[in-house]
């Protein structure tokens, strides 16, 4: 059972004590197989127990420990410690604003989500006495990736679009309407396409594709948005060339 | 102090805490809803749950099936009018969620598709792969949002019920980011804040377990019922307790000692059953007490498997094969391979037994109600109760669903039968006091004792004498451990006095909520003396029904220890018989 | 005291410095300014094709020249840098579901190849036949 020392860098910040963020280091002996998380609770518990972040199941299923480490978008719970070399920086994620150390203000993000109907709004409604809507698994795998968001946030803490337009509504929002969208059982694509066809909508998205490449469960949001795109690309072409077909 | 006025407050934004904001948003769009939570819905701890909720769905299952399943598999503990509740409600709520949105996996026909479970006759295992919590709880998250009476107060962590004349009438929590205790005045309120594993050091609960809902109606003055019956889940990864889902084995996984013998059939779960086709309700699909009992022996006699975490077995899954594991199962062996450094398709995965889940809880009666009138109470925090002395797999995501909802429908009764709130005055003054007990705490000085100390040697007593076997002894002893960490917990002393987000302040209340919850624990078992479900006692092994075919009752006292008391055990139809999981059945 | 959320301030013009993945993105966006210029130049090839043969002689001339070299050779690597990371990122853009299964990324982009070759090969029969 191999233990080894490691060296953190943590980013602390505690609005009534400190002006501005700065960095404090750690060194603690960590065992092999542990996660960063492991060593933040080791440090909590030992070192220095005003030490703030958020987790909670040690199994990237919660998406609590989104946090910056060596500056990629990481999930604490998930990030092994045998994978780093030298000193290992943990930030809080990016773009979000510092409550205190590692904890982030997420208002912004539980705003967007809320306002991109991210709910079955039923094509046919149909009692509960009748049973389930049926769903053939093929109908399933469409969407079923998309269901898979922890809303971790490392898409937006990854993505540079929302730092430099914070009113973008970001990729695990727009992710999870196109969820619905491309559910057989829904019918609110038109309700849903007001707040993301807008220019803060899916338009804010230049295609960077950081968000897929850090997300903790393969998500892909920035396929998903890729798709929003066309989708009301053809829907403006259908409105602007034929439109007798207005619905 | 500022103060938010709601109809109802619902305590905890897990599976049941959502559940019951939507059936009181849906039944009375008037009513002004407050959903507090110590964390973001979606960081509530039924997203880890893996294998699936149950629920009588196809031709060849009945509910009668369902109740005597759970019946027996509780040891004859459950309350069988709650558990007729629970199995009749439970297909109406599973089809609610499926409209919901929830992604069920499918039959090739649309249908949805159910899988085998320990201690189940039938498959009636609703599932969505291996993260079935996870996407009822961002499903009934996500429908939440819709509902624009709910009124939720994330990162708001509770320190005291209010009560006014005997009732109760609402709650003082902290709200996290700025320090602020905030009073919530309500007519009625419903906890669900979920168990409390993390009193124990080897778990597969999340951070979040710590009971504070369950200390909340307990130092309230409502019993802990039942609070000696801890389940132990067979299969966790030794390295970090992270759960392997039962459906491992439902899907066909087998248990092997370190000769690669499937050990099951020498507990009276035999005979062996071939592989890869699963036979219900026997061997690998027994009940999680008393495989994790197997377990136990099998770790006596020499036959476990040594890792550097300690004794193990072997979850073997390889005869699945990589498309089966990578459909069914595709977290587990996300999970094996990155905390444990095992491929489920090409090696078997060490497990071992692991604190998972509370039978005991709030004591309520089967409208979910408890003893304090406008106070109700659902989920794991809750004994209603339906699981007896073991709980079978994908009862509780069912249950949480059943009686989210009941409790919901009782409390808004409870409301519309013309609650008041409570006097002002009354309020105020205690909200206050709540306050200063809170302040008193942060500000404290010259304390000798720390958060981190005193959790790890309640963790170790737990682990020691609270676990899968236990003595008369070892329990007395841990009685005594326990009451004296209450009594050093009065001697803490903070080392953060600020107030934004203070994690050190957090996880002092929780502390403070584990270690009440843990003396519940060993006092129910060491007054238990018989063996039942998942409390067994190596100096009373037998069951013994004429004395303790009962519940457990323990009262708070701030000062003493716990009062055990107890009461009857509601018996309809199924009289208590013999557990037979040795697949003689047809 | 109480809460001060710390806004952490971002660069608008420094902000993809330093972090490889934002860097690549912008050498992809960079390719666009190429691949316009060389649009305005098969225009102005077009002006100078209509103003007689001397003038499209002279146009050609001046393509050959080391500058105009020069010119074509970084377009043409930037154009082939835009064309391989938008075949690449086609499967997002576009999946296609046969069946319950998808259609394996590394499929749609072959097509795409290939249908570049295909066009590419129709250009090349036509000009030979004009």
């Amino acid at each position: 059972m191999g233990e080894r020392p490691v060296e953190l860098e943590i980013l602390r910040y505690n609005p009534e004590t400190d002006r501005e963020p700065r960095f404090q280091r750690y060194s603690v002996g960590c065992r092999e197989e542990w996660v960063v998380l492991d060593a933040l609770n080791h440090i909590k518990e030992t070192v220095d127990p005003t030490l703030s972040y958020r987790w909670s199941c040690h199994m990237a299923v919660c998406g609590s420990c989104g946090m910056m480490i060596n500056g990629e978008p990481k999930l604490a719970c998930k990030s092994f410690l045998r994978d780093y070399v030298g000193v290992i920086r943990v930030e809080p994620l990016a773009y979000f604003p510092i409550e205190r150390d590692l904890v982030t203000v997420i208002d912004d993000f539980m705003d967007k989500l809320a306002r991109v109907k991210p709910y079955l709004i039923p094509k046919r409604e149909q009692p509960v006495s009748d049973g389930e809507y049926r769903q053939t698994p093929a109908e399933l795998k469409k969407f079923k990736q998309y269901t898979l968001c922890i809303n971790c946030m490392l898409c937006y803490a990854a993505c540079p679009q929302y730092g430099l337009i914070p009113k973008y509504i970001g990729p695990a929002a727009i992710a999870l309407a196109h969820r619905y969208n491309q559910d057989s059982r829904d019918g609110g694509r038109d309700q849903r396409q007001e707040e993301i066809a807008a220019t803060e909508g899916v338009w804010d998205c230049s295609f960077v594709g950081a968000c897929s490449e850090v997300c903790p469960e393969h998500v892909d949001p920035a396929g998903a948005l890729q798709q929003v795109k066309i989708a009301s690309t053809v829907d403006w072409y259908r409105e602007h060339l034929m439109p007798w077909k207005k619905k | 102090m500022e103060t938010i006025r709601a109809d109802v407050v619902v305590l905890g934004a897990g599976g049941a805490g959502l559940r019951a904001a939507i059936a009181l948003a849906e039944a009375d769009p008037a009513l002004r809803i407050a959903l507090i939570s110590k964390v973001y819905p979606m960081r509530s701890h039924t997203c880890a749950a893996e294998g699936g909720a149950a629920g009588v769905i196809k031709a060849d299952d009945s509910l009668e099936h369902h109740f005597n399943d759970t019946v027996g598999g509780g040891d004859w503990l459950c309350d069988q009018d709650a558990v007729e509740y629970l199995v009749r409600e439970a297909p109406k709520e599973l089809i609610q969620l499926e409209h919901w949105g929830c992604p069920w996996s499918r039959e090739s026909n649309g249908s949805v598709a159910v899988r085998p479970f320990g201690g189940m006759i039938k498959q009636r295992t609703w599932f969505a792969a291996d993260k079935s919590g996870f996407h009822i709880l961002h499903t009934l998250f996500q429908t939440s949002l819709q509902f624009a009476s709910i009124r939720r107060f994330d990162e708001f962590y509770a320190t005291e019920l209010l009560a006014d004349e005997g009732r109760c009438a609402g709650l003082t929590a902290i709200e996290m980011r700025s320090g602020q205790i905030h009073r919530f005045d309500a007519r009625a309120v419903i906890i669900a804040g979920g168990g409390a594993g993390r009193m124990f050091p080897f778990t597969t609960n999340g951070a979040i377990k710590t009971g504070d809902g369950m200390a909340l109606a307990y130092r309230a003055g409502v019993p802990l019922k039942d609070m000696e019956f801890v389940q132990y889940h067979p299969t966790g990864l030794p390295s970090t307790g992270t759960l392997l889902t039962e459906a491992c084995r439902g899907e066909g996984g087998v248990l092997l000692n370190r000769n690669g013998r499937r050990f099951l059939q020498d507990y009276g779960m035999g005979p062996e059953t071939p592989l890869g086709h699963p036979v219900l309700k026997t061997m690998e699909l027994g009940p999680r007490d008393r495989v994790s009992q197997a377990f136990w022996h099998e770790q006596r006699k020499g036959n476990a498997v040594p890792t550097q975490w300690g004794d193990a077995m072997l979850l073997d899954m390889r005869h699945l094969g990589e498309k089966k594991i990578n459909e069914r199962l595709p977290l587990v062996r996300d999970m094996s391979i990155s905390y444990m450094g095992v491929d489920p398709v090409t090696d078997p995965v060490p497990v071992r037994p692991v604190v998972h889940y509370m039978m005991g809880g709030i004591h309520t009666d089967i409208r979910a109600a408890t003893s304090l009138p406008g106070l109700y109470a659902a989920g794991e925090c809750a004994c209603v109760s339906i699981n007896g002395a073991n709980r079978l797999g994908s009862n509780s995501l069912t249950e949480l669903l059943v009686f989210g909802r009941r409790a919901a429908l009782s409390a808004m009764e409870y409301v519309q039968s013309g609650a008041r709130p409570g006097a002002e005055a009354a309020l105020s003054a205690a909200a206050v006091a709540a306050q200063a007990r809170i302040r008193d705490l942060m500000q404290r000085g010259g304390g000798t004792e720390t958060v981190a100390g005193l959790r790890k040697e309640m963790m170790h007593t737990m682990e020691q004498h609270a676990g899968i076997y236990r003595t008369g002894d070892g329990l007395a002893e841990a009685c005594g451990k326990l009451a004296d960490l209450r009594r050093r917990y009065a001697r803490i002393e903070l080392h953060d006095k600020t107030n934004v987000y203070n994690t050190d302040l957090l996880q002092a209340l929780e502390l403070g909520s584990m270690l009440d919850c843990a003396e519940a624990v060993t006092q129910s078992a060491l007054a238990r003396k018989e063996s039942r479900g998942a409390h067994q006692r190596l100096d009373f092994a037998e069951r013994d029904d004429r004395n303790y075919l009962r519940h457990s009752l323990a009262f708070y006292h701030p000062t003493q220890a716990p009062r055990v008391d107890y009461s009857d055990v509601v018996i309809t139809k199924s009289q208590p018989g013999v557990r037979d999981y040795s697949g003689g059945h047809k | 005291m109480s809460r001060r959320p710390y806004v952490r301030e971002v660069s608008k013009s420094r902000w993809f410095l330093g972090q490889p993945r934002y860097l690549r993105y912008m050498a992809r966006e960079l390719t666009c300014v190429f691949i316009g210029a060389y649009s305005v130049l098969l225009l102005v090839a077009l002006k100078r094709l209509s103003e007689g043969r001397e003038a499209y002689e002279a146009f050609l001339q001046a393509l050959a020249s080391p500058a105009g070299i020069v010119f074509q050779a970084v377009t043409l690597a930037f154009a082939l840098y835009h064309t391989v990371t938008w075949f690449n990122v086609t499967p997002k853009a576009m999946p296609i579901q046969i069946g319950e299964a998808f259609v394996p990324g590394g499929v749609i982009i072959g097509a795409h190849y290939a249908g570049w070759a295909a066009v590419t090969v129709l250009v090349l029969v036509l000009a030979e036949a004009l």
